[in-house]
């Protein structure tokens, strides 16, 4: 089994790769998990036995080649070596997400035809035995977690351990045909298969072959030289494909060490004592972090609070250029080495992202001041692009490229072009092989030459190659003057001042843009009292010519920064109105999950967007409200409407 | 006059023996009386609950089992023998733990060192052997340790182990307390009303973490509760009280169909 680097690049699947490390580094430790209160942890020829055991096991049970085997629950060195055995005796892993209830599982698992399931404990078991009249396919049922399982019917339902320990005693049995499948997998077979939300319609089932998986490994961990020194903390759902790349594909191709928290409660903490090298969490992540060590510091005292504020001023100039390797004056730099000292290595380790080498996020455009903070600070955050169907990435950003209103450029080995209308397309090694089943959506997203349509609408940027994505492409519209309309760019944009809650832009086919604002009641309201502004109620407030001043302002900065650029210079905000009201998913206009829905508001308040385009200065309204308990009522208003002069394009006239 | 052999519960558990028996107990505080003639016993892995309105005598009768209060009258049998007055801590080291219904927790400690306080029966070493640290000690605080974050694991508190209790939420902090009561690894578990002041979620969960006890641990548990569902719903074997004394013994649907109970329950005039 002796393979030297550069053989790495023939395996054909990931239990090669683990034999590979297991022979390699045997002793480097591969799986963490915290149990007890202590770090429990695996090497690499360890976790390989395990795996070993458990592929064994599931040949005890009659798994055959092709059969499928569902994973739910969270993140644990169980399940990832469950994935890798199964792959080993030819089956195909399928991590569910553990907090899809029953009905959103009997889907997943009866279209997958899952004949196996491992679940982490009884509550997941429950799940599955609820559904089990439902899924004709179902054998069996291993659990991880053996509280409150002694009642049940054991029939066909193992213990994970046992199993294993089963799979031990007849390996004299098993293992040629152990090392027959696994010596039978292709590049070309099936590595996983995984589930994407989909907000529209049912989940689909994303096949990506070992090809993708392996091929995309090694690019990316080249791309940021990650290496068996490095450490990740896994703590995102096992059945979303960053999870699996991170903690399967580049683990098993670099040999860094997966560790997994004690519970979905403590990442916080185990987070700190891990302390990776190399990161991921979605923008509200850092969000929320940001907001909560801003709270603790307004409760500081006032000494700690003028330091904070002196240097993290002076990270905000200088801490984004040392990250990039700009030049910068000694003098500041030693003051960065004094902050360092004080604030942002301590910061850094309360946040527990002391050693992070690198960082990233994605899903949602991550406000510009919140990126900054952490890259001041000394974290090295950047932003890529991706989609399960890619095996995640389509671009990313390079080490010295790094900024927050771009995704980066295109990652190796990825193609790159924009349509006609704008939306952005990619073809890669990495490119998913169809959707299970499905042969309809899989023809309607890859065309025959490989290029896969992402649904979102974005430009490549001339100078610096950089992709800017822009909108989801079915938003994105055409103004009169043909200029391009993306309402959602403009609004995250807005939404990122914390005055502005929530706001609805209007554009499609008119002359010029308007909008709607709603105003963060805290956000506001605390501003009001520090500035004397009496108020009581909601509508007052957000009637008040101060907070049209202060809204008036965000807008201009929001022009401002929309007229630097060529395409959607035309976006700019010509008029807005303070709505009396918060939207609300009670009433319809959100959803459940806080997306605007476009329609509804648009047809429900088609008196405002009248008046916005009229020219009135000021419009009577009434709307309907429905309060908690589902009675409805009234309110009514007269709101005005503010006007904005647009900022000229550079170079150009207004 | 009660039954010593073991039954089969109708989801199949075997219960064993009685070990603990009361015989004719009656408990007066001055001319009050408290509890009046009183006998029923506790079997084996059960899980036995004593129910009774407001001012019942529940927790008096907790607290007799407890030996915090002696009867006037009546005597208790602990495995067979009959008991003789005793100092609470000395039926600690019989095997008998509790939970209190208003939170009886040290609120300056953290959680992981509130549950260690419960394994103080299972320590050997004085406090000598334990300032110089000797090897013994060492192992002995290892060995308990690993115990307790058994216990913090099987409740899912391992966010909490080391925040302060006073800072803890009702519902947690109760766990907290089943933790403690937890470390002394009885053979004989008394709960004060688990489930007061919870949330239906809360309930949910203490119900489901007495019910693993007992099952996970063989733990015989005596509990009194206000919340007939919950009761009806975890308990082999009900005992119901009003004003001192026993209106009704059995299992849940026998209880549930006592006229004297459901008299007690939903208020006729009482002559």
């Amino acid at each position: 089994m002796a393979a030297s680097k550069s053989e790495k690049s023939t395996f054909a699947s990931i239990p090669e790769l683990v034999a590979f490390q297991a022979h390699n580094i045997p002793n480097s430790p591969a799986y963490r998990e915290k149990e007890y209160g202590i770090w429990q942890s695996w090497s690499w020829s360890e976790a390989a036995e395990e795996i070993d055991a458990l592929a064994l096991g599931f040949l005890t049970l009659g798994v055959a080649k092709g059969d499928y085997i569902a994973i739910i629950g969270r993140n644990r060195p169980h399940f990832y070596w469950s994935m890798i055995a199964a792959q080993s005796v030819g089956a195909i892993p399928v991590p569910v997400y553990q907090d899809a209830v029953a009905e959103e599982l009997v889907y997943v698992l009866d279209h997958c035809g899952a004949k196996f399931v491992l679940a982490e404990n009884q509550e997941q078991v429950d799940k599955v035995l609820e559904i089990k009249k439902g899924l004709k396919a179902l054998e069996h049922i291993i659990f991880l977690d053996n509280r409150g399982m002694r009642k049940y019917d054991r029939a066909n339902l193992h213990d994970f351990k046992d199993l294993q320990n089963k799979g031990r005693d007849s390996e004299k049995k098993f293992t040629k045909t152990l090392a027959s499948r696994r010596k039978a997998i292709k590049s070309s077979d099936v590595c996983v298969m995984l589930y994407t939300s989909g907000t529209t319609g049912r989940p689909k089932g994303v096949i990506l072959s070992n090809h993708n998986i392996i091929k995309t490994s090694e690019a990316s961990s080249s791309f940021d030289k990650l290496n068996a020194s490095d450490n990740v903390l896994a703590y995102l759902p096992m059945a979303w494909v960053g999870d699996f790349i991170f903690s399967i594909g580049q683990a098993c191709w670099t040999g860094f060490c997966v560790s997994c928290p004690e519970n979905t409660e403590t990442m916080q903490q185990d987070l700190k004592e891990i302390g990776p090298t190399y990161f991921f969490a979605p923008p509200r992540y850092f969000e929320g972090l940001l907001t909560n060590v801003m709270i603790r510091m307004e409760d500081a005292s006032a000494v700690k609070r003028f330091l904070f504020s002196y240097f993290m001023d002076h990270a905000q100039k200088i801490g984004g250029n040392l990250l990039d390797g700009h030049s910068v004056s000694v003098i500041d730099k030693l003051k960065y080495a004094i902050g360092q000292l004080f604030i942002y290595g301590p910061l850094r380790n309360t946040l527990g992202l002391s050693n992070v080498r690198v960082g990233y996020t994605a899903g949602e455009a991550i406000g510009p001041e919140i990126f900054d903070f952490y890259r001041s600070i000394g974290i090295n955050l950047k932003q890529l692009y991706g989609q399960t169907e890619a095996s995640v990435y389509i671009t990313q950003q390079p080490d010295g490229q790094v900024r927050s209103d771009t995704v980066g450029i295109a990652s190796p080995g990825v193609e790159l072009k924009i349509s006609d209308s704008g939306e952005v397309f990619y073809r890669s090694p990495g490119t998913f092989v169809e959707y299970f089943k499905n042969p309809k959506s899989t023809k309607e997203t890859k065309d025959a030459e490989g290029w896969v349509a992402t649904g979102d609408a974005g430009f490549i940027e001339a100078e610096t190659g950089h992709l800017r994505i822009i909108d989801r492409a079915k938003d994105v519209g055409k103004m009169e003057d043909g200029h391009l309309f993306a309402p959602k760019y403009v609004e995250n944009k807005l939404k990122f001042f914390p005055n502005v809650l929530e706001c609805v832009v209007f554009g499609a086919g008119r002359k010029f843009c308007t909008a709607f604002i709603n105003i963060d009641l805290n956000a506001v309201g605390n501003w009001a009292e520090r500035n004397n502004i009496a108020y009581s109620s909601y509508q007052e407030l957000a009637g008040h010519k101060n907070v049209y001043e202060m809204i008036k302002d965000h807008i201009n900065e929001t022009n401002e920064s929309l007229a630097d650029d060529d395409m959607l210079s035309g976006c700019q905000i010509h008029r807005f109105v303070i709505l009396h009201k918060e939207l609300d998913a009670d009433d319809g206009e959100l959803t459940r999950t806080r997306k605007v829905r476009r329609r509804v508001i648009e047809d429900k308040f088609h008196d405002l967007i009248n008046a916005l385009y009229d020219g009135s200065s000021e419009v009577y309204t009434e709307t309907e409200v429905t309060y908690e308990d589902g009675t409805k009522g009234a309110i009514s208003a007269t709101l005005a409407i503010a006007d904005v002069t647009p900022v000229a394009q550079k170079g150009k006239a207004a | 006059m009660t039954a010593t052999d073991s039954y089969q519960t109708p989801d199949g558990r075997t219960i064993g023996p009685n070990v603990m028996e009361m015989r004719n107990i009656s408990l007066r505080f001055g001319g009050v009386k408290a509890i009046q003639d009183i006998s029923f016993d506790i079997h084996e892995g059960e899980i036995r609950a004593i129910i009774g309105p407001n001012g019942a005598g529940k927790s008096s009768m907790l607290n007799v089992i407890n030996g915090f209060y002696h009867p006037q009258e009546g005597e208790i049998l602990y495995k067979g023998e009959v008991r003789k007055p005793m100092k609470p801590y000395e039926i600690a080291y019989q095997g008998i733990a509790r939970t209190f219904q208003n939170i009886a927790l040290f609120k300056g400690m953290s959680t992981l060192d509130n549950i260690m306080t419960g394994r103080l029966t299972h320590m050997k070493t004085g406090m000598l052997e334990q300032i110089i640290w000797s090897g013994r000690a060492e192992r002995e605080e290892v060995e308990n340790r690993a115990f307790v974050e058994h216990i913090i694991d099987f409740l899912e508190i391992q966010t909490i182990r080391k925040t302060p209790v006073g800072r803890l939420p009702y519902g947690l902090q109760k766990r907290v307390e089943l933790g403690r009561a937890l470390a002394a690894e009885p053979s004989l578990l008394l709960l004060d009303e688990p489930m007061a002041g919870m949330n239906v979620e809360e309930k949910e969960d203490m119900s489901r973490f007495i019910l693993d006890v007992n099952d996970e641990f063989g733990t015989t548990i005596a509990l009194i509760e206000h919340d007939m569902g919950v009761v009806m719903d975890i308990a082999d074997r009900v005992v119901v009280m009003d004003y001192g004394k026993k209106i009704g013994d059995g299992t849940p649907s026998e209880v549930r169909n006592n006229q004297d109970v459901i008299d007690a329950y939903l208020g006729v005039s009482h002559d």
